[in-house]
């Protein structure tokens, strides 16, 4: 909340009056000086200050007199009285010349390297020494000097003699991420920011310390020397990795992204961003589809737009009606509200589905009764308050760190009770000083369902008001853990928040592309829900598909059966596909979705990057990436936040454009495809205000047998858009299988430093760490360096066999 | 009538097996606890409070006060922590105490503990003295096994665990603040005021930092009274004080005696100046306070008249210098200090210590410019009052008050090396008669 | 850190007297160089992890102090006070010709690891300058040919005893006391020495003392 968003909320008694060089203003009682002057646009010049991180008043500049104190003030530590008069460097000699003593000391020793600096041109230091400085030095002495630059992670830089000791980054590192693995060593003018032995810097959320730092200390591997602030073009923009929202600037350099910060919003992500969507942007420019391609004599052709338009239009006209689409989770809104227009309209079918990764039938049910198409809520403003919020299937710093970001906040300085189920009690459970319910994977149904009887003073906390209760993706995979969830929200009345992990995945479902619903929530089968949606596209109301139609798993057993359908001279459920940006590792059943993808008939790709996908396609068409193009993200909160394209000028069109172009040519046509329109139509479309299916109620299954795998994707990964980027990689968690000591004792492999996790189509040796794990399970990363559980038919829940690896 | 030498907390020093539980029992120890345990907690308080005994840590804090800052049934733990970091350039009292008087101490801190409602107490010793250390440590452990420390102490009902903690190695850590962020494990960094550890202390609840020798004052007030105790010294600085006497004096070493006696008193006790020397400079509480000249030495050593005379009492621990020492090389040396001591947190202190430093040298060396005079106020200037803690004012003293009454020894210093000026070998206290 | 099962035992020890075990990481230190003569990277870990801390903040604490040394020290550290008034009154010359004898300057040790020299600052003995320590503990009122002396009788194994304190054993063994204080020495080192007992004897001879409680026999 701003100081401005806080006055008017407070009740008048909490109300003081100050007078700032002279000027009276009220404000709410407690605010720091630092922040009273900013309002009133006084500029206090200051380093070690930052809003979000708890003062210090070490570096000492923004002193300023206050009246009846003989001795000038640090502006950013004290809170104001009422009658309290201020006087900053605008109106007071005694504050004037502490700033200009204070500036003087910190260009004592330091560098004045401006020049090659990067942060020359957009440095606090090099600002306020051009406002509160001297114009010469005095100093004659020697200057501190340390050898040049040393590595903190493989990330993060730190050039020593440029660091004035503000602590920002170290306390970022201790306060906002809980990951104390920077700070401050040695003593007196000794005193320098670093690590411990051995112990790089590794936390998510490394890169805001670069953001930060007021001069130009903190560096990144990725963007040291690539830029200087003047040559970038700079557009807000919204992070494409995760659902978490982040506002971000990116900044472009003659068409090439060249770096991304954290941009401040503080309804979401404040000012914080994570390592991923500050790093992981070399994808935009590599590996890049560049022109149409079609598919001649076993190989891939370039051809004209035309000619690919034509042959991908007879195709798909050829195959009316036994098409089916498949997004992928990192659509914009805007393109993904585009499928799911094209699919009813151009291609006569329901059948399309935006999830790649774990599904089912019982969480596109759940989607549908409590999520698609409703109104923003639960929030991350809900989470700052809550009595108590309880995660279940959910590891937010993997797999929505900005949600972590919060919660470490609302728990620390709110004391919000932070309620974790999961099989591990992870560093980040601790970190956002949660309480671990150990669950083993694949029991989160049993453990919701027996709530009541197993920790009722959970259940009446959740029934106060204000309870938010978050589950995560992996919980589509565990039979009846979503409708338990419903159930415990509705028995609670504690607000229910879906937690997908992919940018794309809660627009896409609010816009209909998931079979079933059509956009705003509205139930395909639900006759006033197809008129409404007919009567916007203008198309007959029985024009529409009225069945819903099937997911992608569905899909990719109906192309492997259409295999021995047509074997058999029997009509095949599908000839087409239409498959958009995804990764065939990112499906649960990979191999299967590869063999449909060779099986299928007529494959047509909207690709951004070469893949596996292009690969088999008979039309590739080659479209935008984010960075190219205006749209919008739907967080997990449902806030819609668009952006426009950072790269100005580019010469891709979106999914949403080639969708349009080749809807004309089908002489279905679905618009013209550009943002304003899309935007408009499905404004105008609203969301569904009729009768909702209920929310499923599906049994858990038995317990895994043996010994349960608990896995989740870790932020650092082999994901697609991370690629090329090594320094990031290198700074991932560790791949490795965590198991407790009466698990390791009970399966043998107590004191092994690696165990193998085995499946019937194979097995993997990891190093084996002892940790709080629930018993009878282990667990080990989803999709990381080496390890590719997907790939050995495993997920969340399944049995494993481990066995003792090396000694 | 001159003011006579007072010993209290030093009257039995000569007794061999003083610092022993049996020693200390003899010579009239541990009679305060029972009866203090037998007092309610806010009476003590209240007595200490009406001795007006001041704090003997430098600041001078009134310690009555300071105790009834601590919210009283608020339910929280409390803690006592004695500040034993005893790093002051010149101050060697506390040390002398814990060595000679430990049992006293740990009496001192029982009491102490008893009234503020701590149960658990802390003695933060640097870590430099081993053997104090040691005789704190045997002194609790002595204390335990006579149930002096322990739960339901003597009957009581009052449980009290006493944690004796080595320090490392760094001044800072005598702030208090910077003393508990060391005891809590973490850089011994000065904390922002408020909250004041009365308040949030200790792992952030009420805490009471009190100095050693004010902790040791305890028992004689239990034992002897409000009255008694302001028969020593002032109304605004009652009580009796520990001096330790340094330097160029013939008899340097620990004087104890009422508050308000003047350095030249304590100077004839300890035998005046060396080989009949004059005084050249002194210092009345350490290096961090402003130095003083023979025309000063008739000022009654009290809080109150250090402050008219511009310097402060501090930890009452003059040092003496004659004519051979350089006021320079004196004022570097200090400088030196406080820059190795300097904790790094705020640029004032940090970077101002670097810079002053670094000119002080050049005059020591004989190459000062006479530019560098007023700039050295300058940068002093910058520092005093607007560093984070008071390191910085102390580090931003010695220079103004050096050269404001030496000033021609440092323009002599922008020409001649102060060892050909003063050439060290005659400030030696072995050079003519050999080892003391 | 050598990592016996006795060292464990003395952590736990340690962590013991501290309502939160962070701030057991001061004495944990000293007996980690205790045990290694120095403070290894190894150490700092072993430190972090009973600690429940990062490396990094082990780190943080470890190199806050001048105590805690991140190279190995002599058997024995002579530490010299160099400060205004120690140095001034002849701790100067004090520590000159110890560097002239061990060939060392201020945090170097001599090639057959015996002695680490280092200039100190005020060791709150400055009634007993110049002041020398050796392994912490004091040894008062030297002049360059005591100091001199005293190194040459610890070179060659000879007995030395502290003017306040016990026997010199060596730094790791007084780094051990730091972490256990009881070690069985504090009565070493004997009663109050004469300047201690400077002004207690003034004031006999000229017939002074402390004035009586007031009602009370003196
Ligand atoms: C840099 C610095 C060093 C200090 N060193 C000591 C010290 O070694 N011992 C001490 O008792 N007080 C020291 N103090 C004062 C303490 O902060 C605090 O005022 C004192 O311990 C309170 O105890 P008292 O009220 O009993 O004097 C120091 C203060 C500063 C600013
Ligand atoms: S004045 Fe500043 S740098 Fe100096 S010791 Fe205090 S906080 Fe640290
Ligand atoms: S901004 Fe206030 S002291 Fe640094």
């Amino acid at each position: 909340m701003t100081v401005a968003e806080q006055s008017a909320a407070v009740q008048p008694a909490d109300v003081v009056t100050v007078t700032v060089d002279g000027i009276d203003v009220r404000v709410p009682k407690g605010t720091l000086v630092i922040r009273v002057a900013e309002l009133m646009g006084i500029e206090i010049p200051r380093f070690c200050d930052h809003p979000l991180l708890d003062p210090v008043a070490a570096c000492r500049m923004c002193l300023i007199e206050i009246e009846g104190n003989p001795k000038p003030q640090p502006a950013c530590a004290i809170t104001v009285t009422d009658g309290m008069v201020v006087r900053t460097q605008r109106t007071s000699e005694m504050a004037d010349q502490a700033q200009e003593g204070v500036m003087e000391f910190l260009l004592l020793n330091h560098p004045l390297d401006c020049p090659i600096c990067d942060k020359g041109g957009e440095c606090p230091l090099q600002n306020q020494a051009m406002t509160a400085g001297r114009g010469t030095s005095r100093f004659e002495g020697h200057k501190r000097t340390f050898p040049k630059p040393i590595n903190m992670s493989a990330q993060i830089l730190l050039d020593r003699e440029r660091c004035v000791s503000c602590a920002r980054c170290t306390r970022f590192a201790e306060q906002i991420a809980g990951d104390p693995m920077l700070e401050l060593l040695e003593r007196g003018a000794e005193q320098q920011v670093g690590i411990g032995p051995d112990a790089p810097f590794d936390s998510y959320f490394s890169g805001n310390t670069i953001q930060i730092c007021p001069v130009g200390a903190l560096t990144s591997s990725l963007y040291r020397f690539r830029a200087r602030p003047f040559d970038l073009v700079s557009t807000p923009t919204t992070c494409e990795h995760c659902a978490s929202g982040c506002s971000l600037r990116t900044d472009v350099r003659r068409g090439v992204v060249n770096r991304r910060l954290a941009w401040d919003d503080p309804e979401v992500n404040e000012e914080w961003n994570c390592d991923k969507g500050r790093f992981a942007f070399q994808y935009l420019d590599r590996g890049r589809v560049e022109t149409p391609l079609v598919r001649e004599s076993g190989g891939l052709r370039v051809a004209s737009w035309p000619e690919a338009l034509d042959i991908a239009a007879r195709g798909l006209a050829e195959a009316r009606g036994r098409t089916a689409v498949l997004t992928g989770g990192r659509l914009t809104r805007e393109d993904a509200y585009a499928y799911s227009k094209f699919a009813r309209v151009t291609l006569g079918t329901d059948d399309i589905d935006f999830r790649t990764r774990v599904s089912s039938d019982e969480e596109a049910r759940f989607l549908a009764s409590q999520v698609a198409g409703m109104p923003m809520g639960p929030t991350y403003a809900d989470l700052d308050r809550a009595p108590v919020v309880l995660l279940v299937g959910l590891e937010p710093e993997d797999e929505s760190p900005i949600i972590f970001l919060r919660l470490r906040r609302a728990a620390r300085k709110n004391s919000v009770p932070v309620v974790v189920m999961s099989p591990v009690r992870t560093r980040g459970t601790d970190k956002m000083r949660a309480r671990w319910l150990p669950c083993r994977p694949g029991d989160e149904a049993s453990g919701l369902a027996g709530l009541s009887q197993a920790d009722p003073g959970l259940v009446a906390q959740l029934s106060t008001p204000g309870a938010v209760i978050l589950v995560g993706e992996r919980l589509a995979g565990v039979p009846g853990a979503l409708s338990a969830a419903a159930a415990l929200s509705a028995s609670t009345g504690a607000r229910l928040g879906w937690v997908p992990r992919r940018a794309g995945e809660r627009g896409a479902l609010d816009v209909g592309a998931l079979a079933g619903l059509l956009p705003g929530g509205r139930p395909v089968d639900n006759p006033q829900a197809r008129a409404e949606v007919a009567a916007a596209w203008r198309i007959p109301a029985d024009a529409m598909p009225s069945a819903p139609g099937r997911s992608s798993a569905q899909v990719i057993d109906e192309v492997l059966s259409d295999v021995g359908r047509a074997a058999r001279d029997e009509p095949r459920v599908y000839d087409a596909l239409v498959i958009s940006g995804l990764d065939v590792a990112d499906d649960p059943r990979a191999d299967d979705l590869r063999r449909a993808l060779e099986g299928v008939p007529f494959l047509v790709s909207f690709a951004t990057h070469h893949s596996e996908v292009t690969e088999q396609a008979d039309v590739v068409f080659p479209v935008a990436v984010v960075s190219e193009k205006a749209g919008s993200f739907t967080d997990w909160e449902g806030r819609t936040k668009p952006f426009s394209a950072a790269v100005r000028g580019a010469q891709t069109i979106t999914d949403a454009r080639a969708l349009a172009m080749l809807a004309d040519v089908m002489d279905a046509p679905i618009g013209s495809g550009d943002v304003g329109s899309l935007r408009a139509e499905m404004d105008a479309l609203g969301r569904w205000n009729g009768p909702r299916p209920s929310a499923p109620d599906d049994r858990p299954a038995a317990s895994t047998e043996g010994t349960a795998l608990a896995t989740w994707r870790l932020l650092l990964d082999r994901g697609r858009l991370q690629e090329d980027e090594p320094h990031l990689a290198a700074t991932a968690r560790p791949v490795e299988a965590v198991m407790s000591e009466s698990t390791a004792t009970a399966l043998g492999v107590a004191g092994r430093s690696t165990v193998m996790l085995a499946s019937d189509r194979g097995s993997v040796e990891l190093p084996l760490r002892i940790d709080d794990v629930a018993d009878g399970t282990v667990w080990a990363p989803l999709y990381s360096e080496g390890c590719d559980l997907q790939a050995l038919g495993l997920r969340h829940g399944s049995a494993v066999s481990v066995t003792g690896g090396a000694a | 009538m001159a003011t006579p030498l007072t010993p209290v907390i030093t009257a039995h020093w000569d007794v061999p097996d003083l610092f022993t539980l049996e020693g200390y029992r003899r010579t009239g120890g541990y009679r305060a606890l029972p009866k203090a345990l037998g007092t309610d907690p806010d009476a003590i308080i209240g007595t200490v409070k009406d001795t007006g005994l001041r704090g003997r840590g430098g600041a001078g804090f009134p310690t009555g006060l300071k105790w009834s800052f601590v919210p009283q049934g608020d339910g929280k733990p409390h803690y006592l922590v004695v500040n034993a970091d005893e790093s002051e350039p010149g101050a060697c009292k506390d040390v002398p105490i814990m060595m000679a008087n430990p049992h006293a101490l740990v009496e001192g801190v029982i009491i102490s503990a008893y009234a503020i409602r701590a149960n658990h107490a802390f003695i933060y010793i640097r870590g430099e003295v081993p053997q104090a250390i040691r005789r704190v440590a045997a002194a609790v452990r002595e204390a335990e096994q006579a149930g002096y420390i322990g739960t339901n102490i003597l009957g009581s009902g009052f449980d009290l665990r006493v944690t004796v903690h080595s320090g490392a190695g760094a001044y800072i850590c005598g702030e208090e603040t910077a003393l508990l962020d060391s005891l809590e494990g973490f850089r011994g960094q000065p904390r922002l005021k408020p909250p004041f550890p009365a308040v949030a202390g200790l792992y952030s609840v009420p805490t009471v930092v009190n100095n050693v020798e004010t902790i040791t004052n305890i028992p004689w007030i239990i034992n002897n009274g409000v009255e008694w105790f302001r028969l020593f010294g002032t109304e605004k600085s009652p009580g009796f004080k520990v001096f330790s006497v340094s330097g160029h004096v013939v008899r340097p070493g620990i004087y104890e005696a009422p508050l308000g006696i003047t350095m030249r008193e304590l100077l004839e006790y300890a035998g005046g100046v060396r080989d009949g020397g004059r005084v050249k400079f002194w210092i009345p509480g350490g290096s961090s306070v402003p130095m003083l000249t023979e025309e000063h030495l008739d000022t009654p050593m009290t809080y109150e008249a250090m402050a008219e005379i511009g310097t402060m009492l501090g930890t009452g621990t003059p040092m003496v210098f004659d004519e051979t020492i350089s006021v320079v090389k004196s004022v570097t040396r200090w400088l030196e200090f406080y820059k190795h001591e300097s904790c790094g947190k705020c640029t004032p202190c940090r970077e101002g210590t670097y810079w002053i430093t670094e000119v002080l040298e050049r005059f020591e060396h004989g190459h000062g410019q006479d530019a560098d005079l007023d700039l050295l106020n300058e940068v002093c200037g910058h520092i005093m009052g607007r560093s984070f803690c008071a390191l910085g004012d102390a580090a931003a003293t010695p220079y103004p008050a050096a050269v404001k009454l030496f000033r021609d020894e440092f323009v002599a210093a922008t020409r001649t090396p102060v060892d050909e000026s003063y050439p060290p070998a005659a400030g030696y206290v072995f050079s003519a008669v050999g080892a003391r | 850190m050598a990592l016996d099962e006795g060292v464990r035992v003395q952590m736990a020890a340690i962590v013991e007297r501290y309502p939160r075990s962070r701030s057991a990481v001061m004495p944990l230190l000293h007996l980690a160089q205790s045990a290694e003569g120095e403070l290894t990277d190894e150490a700092m870990r072993i430190i972090a992890d009973a600690l429940d801390l990062t490396t990094a903040e082990v780190a943080a604490v470890a190199t806050f102090y001048t105590m805690y040394k991140r190279r190995p020290v002599g058997k024995h550290l002579i530490g010299v006070c160099t400060n205004t008034l120690c140095g001034l009154l002849g701790g100067d010359a004090v520590y000159d010709a110890l560097s002239d004898r061990l060939g060392v300057g201020h945090d170097e040790t001599t090639a057959d690891g015996m002695f680490t020299l280092e200039r100190i600052e005020c060791q709150a003995a400055c009634t007993h300058a110049p002041v020398m320590t050796v392994d912490w503990e004091f040894m008062d009122c030297q002049t360059p040919t005591s100091a001199l002396d005293v190194v040459e009788r610890l070179a060659r194994g000879e007995t030395v005893v502290s003017t306040r304190g016990p026997e010199i054993r060596d730094f790791e063994a007084t780094e051990h006391t730091l972490a256990f204080p009881d070690d069985g020495l504090a009565n070493q080192g004997g009663e109050a020495d004469a300047i201690m007992l400077a002004g207690l004897r003034v004031a006999h001879e000229l017939g002074m003392s402390a004035p009586p409680v007031p009602g009370q026999e003196p």
